[in-house]
Formats: C-alpha cells, sequence, structure tokens
C-alpha cells in the first residue's frame, strides 16, 4: 500500500471517537473501587476497635499515608495518558509518602523502647497485609489499565507500575481499617513491599496492553 | 481534527511530509537504510488517527503530533535494528544492505492486508487505491454509507493491530 493510498483511507474514516480519557479513567477507577470494596467486605473487613483505634496517631497516619500515596499517583496517570505529557511537580508529590513514612519511623524509634521494634516491625498480620493489598489493588490496576489503554503513553511499562502503585496506594487505604499493627515500623516494611509487588504487575501490564 | 474530510487529509498530508524527514534523518543516522522509511511512516500515521482523542484540544497540536512521530519513528528503528542487525555478519553486508530493494516491506504489506475480513479489504483497497468516495461504495456494495464508515474504521483499527503483531 502506498502513503497516499493509506492517507485517502484514513480521511474517509472521519467517524468521531467518543473516546474521553479523563471521564473514562474517573469511571473505571469507580468500577476498580468497587471490586476492591467487595474484596474487602467479603475477606477483610473493619477491625472491631475501629472507632477507638480512630483516635490515634499512629492509625490515622496509614490513611494519610495511603492517600498520599494514591491521590499524585492517580492524578499523574490521567496526564501520562496521552503522548505530549508533562509530568511536571506532580513527580516530586510521589516522593511525600516516603518521607512522611521515614519521620514517622524515626519518631517511632526515639519513643519506643529497642527490645520493642522487631515485634513491632513484623507485627502479627504481615502475612494477611502483603497478600491481601495486592488482592484489592488487582481490579483496581484492571480497570486502570483497560482506561489507559484507550490512551498513548510515551512510557507503557512505567505508566503501567505507576497505575500498580495507585492500585497499592488505594487499596492500603482500604486494608488500613483492618490491620491490627499500626507501628509506623511495620507500615514502612510490609506496605511498600505490598506496593512494590502491585507495580511489578503493573509494569508487566503496561508492556503488555499500553503498549501502542 | 474532527472537521471535514479534505482539511484531514491535508493534515494527514503534512504529517507524513514531517515524518517521512524524520524518519529518514533517523534512519540514516542509525545507518538503518531507506528501505523501511515508508512503513514507518504509515504506522506513524495509522497511529495519528487512531489515538486522535489523545488530542486535548485546549492543547497546541503541534507537540501532540511530534510526541506521536518520535514515539513510533523510535519505536520503529529500534525493531527494524534488532531485526536487520542481527543476520549480518560483517561490516561489509551491513554497507551494501541499504541500497538493495527491501523485500521485507513488500511481504509486510501483502501479509497485513491477508489480515483484514474479505469485505473489509475489498473497502479498503476501494477507498484507497481506487480513490472511491464512501457513497460510490456503499451502493456497489448494497451497503449504507454508515455501514460502510464503520467497517472502514474497523479495518484500519485491525490494520493497526496487525501491524503491532507482524513487528512485535
Amino acid at each position: 500500500m502506498k502513503t497516499s493510498d493509506l492517507i485517502a483511507a484514513l480521511a474517509a474514516d472521519p467517524v468521531p471517537e467518543p473516546i474521553r480519557l479523563g471521564r473514562r479513567l474517573a469511571v473505571s477507577l469507580a468500577l476498580g473501587l468497587l471490586g476492591a470494596l467487595v474484596l474487602y467486605a467479603l475477606f477483610v473487613r473493619p477491625r472491631p476497635d475501629f472507632m477507638a483505634a480512630l483516635g490515634t496517631i499512629r492509625f490515622n497516619l496509614k490513611f494519610v499515608d495511603a492517600a498520599a500515596l494514591a491521590l499524585p499517583a492517580v492524578l499523574l496517570l490521567a496526564r501520562l495518558a496521552r503522548p505530549d505529557a508533562k509530568a511536571g511537580m506532580l513527580v516530586f508529590w510521589l516522593f511525600a509518602p516516603l518521607a512522611l513514612l521515614g519521620v514517622a519511623v524515626a519518631v517511632e524509634l526515639a519513643v519506643v523502647p529497642q527490645v520493642e521494634w522487631l515485634p513491632r516491625l513484623v507485627g502479627r498480620n504481615w502475612m494477611f497485609c502483603s497478600t491481601m493489598i495486592p488482592m484489592m489493588a488487582a481490579p483496581i490496576l484492571a480497570a486502570l489499565i483497560f482506561a489507559l489503554s484507550a490512551g498513548a503513553p510515551q512510557h507503557p511499562a512505567l505508566t503501567g507500575a505507576l497505575a500498580g502503585a495507585a492500585a497499592a496506594g488505594l487499596a492500603a487505604f482500604l486494608y488500613a481499617s483492618h490491620c491490627p499493627d499500626d507501628s509506623p515500623l511495620f507500615v514502612a516494611t510490609w506496605y511498600p513491599l505490598a506496593t512494590l509487588v502491585c507495580a511489578a504487575a503493573g509494569a508487566w501490564a503496561g508492556r503488555r496492553f499500553l503498549s501502542w | 481534527m474532527a472537521g471535514d474530510e479534505g482539511v484531514y487529509r491535508r493534515l494527514l498530508e503534512e504529517i507524513g511530509r514531517s515524518a517521512r524527514a524524520m524518519a529518514r534523518a533517523a534512519f540514516a543516522r542509525a545507518r538503518l537504510g531507506d528501505a523501511d522509511v515508508e512503513d514507518a511512516v504509515q504506522e506513524t500515521l495509522l497511529a495519528i488517527h487512531l489515538k486522535r482523542h489523545t488530542w486535548d484540544p485546549g492543547q497546541r497540536l503541534g507537540p501532540w503530533v511530534n510526541a506521536i512521530l518520535r514515539h513510533k519513528i523510535i519505536d520503529a528503528m529500534r525493531r527494524r535494528g534488532a531485526r536487520r542487525l542481527e543476520p549480518i555478519e560483517d561490516f561489509q553486508d551491513f554497507l551494501a544492505a541499504p541500497a538493495e530493494e527491501d523485500p521485507h516491506a513488500i511481504s509486510d504489506a501483502r501479509k497485513l492486508m491477508e489480515a483484514l475480513a474479505p469485505r473489509q479489504r475489498d473497502i479498503v483497497s476501494a477507498i484507497s487505491l481506487e480513490g472511491q468516495s464512501i457513497a460510490t461504495t456503499a451502493q456497489r456494495l448494497g451497503m449504507t454509507e454508515v455501514a460502510v464508515r464503520v467497517a472502514l474504521h474497523r479495518a484500519l483499527k485491525a490494520l493497526g493491530a496487525a501491524w503491532r503483531r507482524s513487528v512485535a
């Protein structure tokens, strides 16, 4: 086929594509969250002393941390879906949850006696934590990848990894209400581990489904 | 870009020219030869067409077009570089290769059209090769104009997918 022939065919195909990237991303995100909530209701649920825990700093910090990851990640994804994307200052906000965790760990180490460090780090629930966060993140990641596949990201694997991190952040936000372990030593160990698993899965999915 | 056919066609022709110049320069720098340049141009145009909804009308068109050109041409080079460099034994072969006619381009094009359903192939060749209008094609095939448009759109999407598969 000659290029001029291809152009003729393309020009004869002016079917306006009604895809609106931003809207598709928002709707997919809502559906993915719904999937995560179903898993939460079936297998996770809030911990018994949820109301009492709401008053404690360590418990609330888990939600702040998860939101600090999910929010900039989702906003950045909405940009990276387009080929002419400029990441801008949003990238730096991705370091906010790490900085927050770093400070929290430093304070925890300062106020808690040394014999307590290891028990707090291992916690009671590390196995469930590092399983359930990726499990609940899975439907969110799938929905995000579906939405992004309508886009044209310059870096498919990287964009996929970010989608994985965003999904992990949202899943961690839900999971935090169940987990009996509140120490930053626990959170800084197992939550990032779960996030890495999700980011790796996202990078694979991105390479596979977001290339164009 | 949602405007009329003539404007869109001229835009595609202009983008095609930029893509050709860019691809030729990039291929030359990478010592890939000119043979696959036109394939890269066509891949780029198809990507522009199939991803046109990723252009935000609030932004300038130029940077968006450039981003797609760069992405597709680098992509095309990387894949062809790997394919082309692999069987090369010595430097002499490497120098001789670009001057020859490219056998891949022909087989690629044939393969790609084969990926389409017969009716799709019919429509694409009627509109592209024979230069018929949507209305005439619809009349000849006993279809409505809308059906022809939809079929053409699907055919172009299938062509894009076949392209990705063939070079993956």
